[in-house]
Order: C-alpha cells, then structure tokens, then sequence
C-alpha cells in the first residue's frame, strides 16, 4: 500500500521511464544536430580552456561548457570563472587534490 | 481556387503517416473542402487500401509522369465523400519512377481545382521523401511518443530546415494518456520541448483506427472515434479554426484520476 502511495504521489525511487527517455533524447540529438561526437565536444572544450589558459588564469573546477537548445537553435554557452592572481598559489596547492570547494 | 500542398512525413515509417492523411483528407472533406491525397509511395501503395478504394485504381501516378494517361484518369473520387479524390501510386515500380520537379509539375496542374493537396510521404530520407516534399506549402512531421521516432523526427524536421520547407508543425500520433500519467511514455509536452517546433495534433492510441482501416473507411468519419475526433481537429485547424486540444480524460477509470488529484500539471490532448 504504501508503494502504491508512492507510485500515486510520484515518490517512489525509480525515475519515470518517459523523463529518463527525454533526457537521454535531449543528449543525443544535440550531437545529432552538430554531427559532433561527446568525444569530440570534450576535446574542443579542452582546446578552448587551454587557449584561455594561456592568457588569463581560469579556475577549471567550475567550468561550465556546453550546448544549449534555444528553440531549433544550438548555442555554445561557457561559464569560466577567472582565477584572481592572488590565490593563485592557494589554488595550485589544491589543484591536484579533489574539486576546491570554492 | 487555389490548394495548399500538405505533405505528411516523419522519417521512421509506420509511425501513421498514411492513416494521417487519410484521415485528415476526410476530415477536411468533411468541412466541405475539395482535397486531393496524392499516395508519393511508389512501391509500397497503401493510401488506396486505407481510404476504401483499392477497387477502383485504373491508372496511377507513375502513369501519370510517364504520360501513359491524363492528369484526370488518374484521380479517383471517393463515393461516400464527394468532395475527397486519390491518386495513387504505382505498386510495382520504385521510387526513381518520379521525380520532384514531377511532383511540381503534377501539383501545379491540380492547384487551381482543390482546396487541399495531401500528399503521403514514405518513410526515410531519400528519393521519395524528396519528391514528397518538393511542392509542400506545409509539412506535418508525424511522431509517435518513443525515442527512435523521436529522433528520426529531428532530423526530418532538420533535412526540412536546410531545404526551407520547414520546421514544420508536429502531430504526435499513438499517444497513450494512461501511460502518461504514469510517467511511463513522452507526453506531447515533451516531444514539443525535445523538438521544438509547433504542435498541430494529438492523437491517441485507438482501436478503432484498425477496424477502421479493416473496412477501408477512416476514423475520422467515425464520431465515436477518438482518434477519429483528433484527425478532425487537425484538419479544422489546417482550414484555420482554432480548435483547443482536447482533454482525453474521459477514459480514465478511478486509479488514474486519483493519481491525477495528485499530480501537479497535467497534460490534456486533442
Ligand atoms: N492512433 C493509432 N492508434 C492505433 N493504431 C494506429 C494509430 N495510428 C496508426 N496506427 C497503426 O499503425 C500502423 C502503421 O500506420 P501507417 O501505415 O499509417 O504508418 P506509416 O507511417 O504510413 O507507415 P509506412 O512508413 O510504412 O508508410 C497501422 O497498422 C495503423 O493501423
Ligand atoms: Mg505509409
């Protein structure tokens, strides 16, 4: 009964078929779109960073790359935080650690 | 007089491109509009069977373009829908038969007498995709709510794009509500989001589309029929009238419309 209660008030701890088949659409057709494979995309993100790197110091943990759907549109939109200098030893120290917490 | 061309396509095949245009012919047929369906798969003829009048093909599209009869010869008019005719396509030849400025050429001639020229595109993305859609004014992509139809939608409605004749505008076909509700099958909601283009119908999964095309007589000639109502409501809103989608709630039974005083946004179809 309480399983059915769950299932009824759409808490139970399996995810609906339908939303995992929408997530798993929304991924694939974006590399459909751009005839880009995931590999591919995540070695032109690398390329993109390392050339950033070159100029200013970025704070790669919390980098957010990716591809947007707008409409029928695909957008690259980045969200690369700058590292300020002055940490910038701080930063180093903990770079072959885990994530920063920063 | 002058028609709009309508094609219908979808990419994956058998998601109900050709039950979709004979029913919306009738529908349209039914609002007193001149339609003429046009069955653009040669090889695999099918629209003839759907709408009652496989009995009566004499000459055929590959006829036509090959000048083997008149224009006219080819048409057959429907008895139970005075205003609804059918070319048909040619069983045995293949789809290199035709090509699309035969399409124009064959629309062209049929523009100044109909209100609307349906015409039934096979599935895939070759030949007859492009001779389907080489005179359409408009596209109608039909997907059911599954991922492999939904991806090959998305790429229809991108090969539409590049040769602007799209995007087009969606009729997600074989929808089952209770399934929905469930959280077990894409809802309409979700294949617009996933494809982002204009939604025109609604179709629910329904019997009586089979014992419909048992008989050679489309469901949308049928009242009782669901998605018979669904494939007139898309063709009342290609004439132009808004039609609000309709709610496909009354075939809920109790467990559901509990599940429904519990869930938040519910999708309604039509
Ligand atoms: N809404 C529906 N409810 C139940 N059955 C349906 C519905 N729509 C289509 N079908 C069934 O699905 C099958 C395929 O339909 P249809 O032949 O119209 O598809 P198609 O896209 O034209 O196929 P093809 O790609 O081979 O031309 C048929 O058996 C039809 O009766
Ligand atoms: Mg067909």
């Amino acid at each position: 009964m309480n399983a059915l209660l769950d299932r009824l008030m759409g808490r139970g701890n399996t995810t609906p078929s339908a939303k995992v088949a929408k997530e798993r659409l929304q991924f694939v057709l974006v590399h459909d779109r751009l005839d880009l494979s995931p590999d591919k995309l995540e070695a032109m993100k690398d390329e993109i960073l390392s050339v950033i790197s070159k100029y200013v110091r970025i704070d790669r943990n919390n980098v957010d790359i990716s591809i947007e759907q707008r409409q029928r549109d695909n957008w690259l939109v980045a969200d690369i935080p700058l590292s300020p200098e002055d940490e910038e030893d701080a930063d180093e120290a903990e770079a072959d650690g885990k994530k920063s917490g920063k | 007089m002058t028609a709009r061309v309508i094609t219908i396509t979808s990419g994956k095949g058998g998601v109900g491109k050709t039950t979709a245009t004979a029913n919306i012919a009738v529908g349209l047929a039914l609002l007193g509009k001149k339609v003429i369906a046009i069955d653009a798969d040669i090889g695999l003829r099918n629209l003839d069977v759907i709408l009652g009048l496989e009995n009566r093909i004499v000459y055929d599209l590959v006829d036509v373009v090959e000048g083997r009869c008149k224009l006219r010869q080819a048409m057959i008019k429907h008895k139970a829908f005075p205003e609804l005719y059918l070319i048909p396509a040619a069983q045995t030849r293949d789809k290199t038969a035709v090509s699309p400025s035969d399409m124009l050429t064959i629309t062209k001639k049929l523009r100044d007498d109909f209100d609307f020229i349906l015409i039934d595109s096979p599935a895939g993305i070759e030949r007859g995709f492009r001779n389907a859609i080489a005179a359409a004014d408009d596209v109608l992509v039909v997907t059911n709510p599954e991922v492999s139809s939904v991806r090959d939608a998305d790429r229809i409605i991108g090969l539409l794009e590049a040769e602007e004749k799209g995007p087009g505008r969606l009729i997600v076909n074989r929808i089952k509500m209770d399934m929905v509700r469930r959280g077990e099958m894409l809802s309409m909601d979700d294949v617009v989001d996933i494809l982002a283009i204009k939604l025109i119908g609604v179709v629910p999964e329904d019997e009586t589309v089979l014992t419909s095309s048992n008989r050679g007589e489309p469901a949308a000639g049928n009242e009782k029929s669901k998605a018979g109502q669904a494939f007139r409501n898309i063709a009342r809103r290609l004439a132009g009238e808004e039609v609000p989608f309709m709610s496909l709630d009354h075939a809920e039974g109790v467990l559901q419309r509990l599940a429904r005083l519990f869930s938040s946004s519910m999708p309604s179809t039509g």
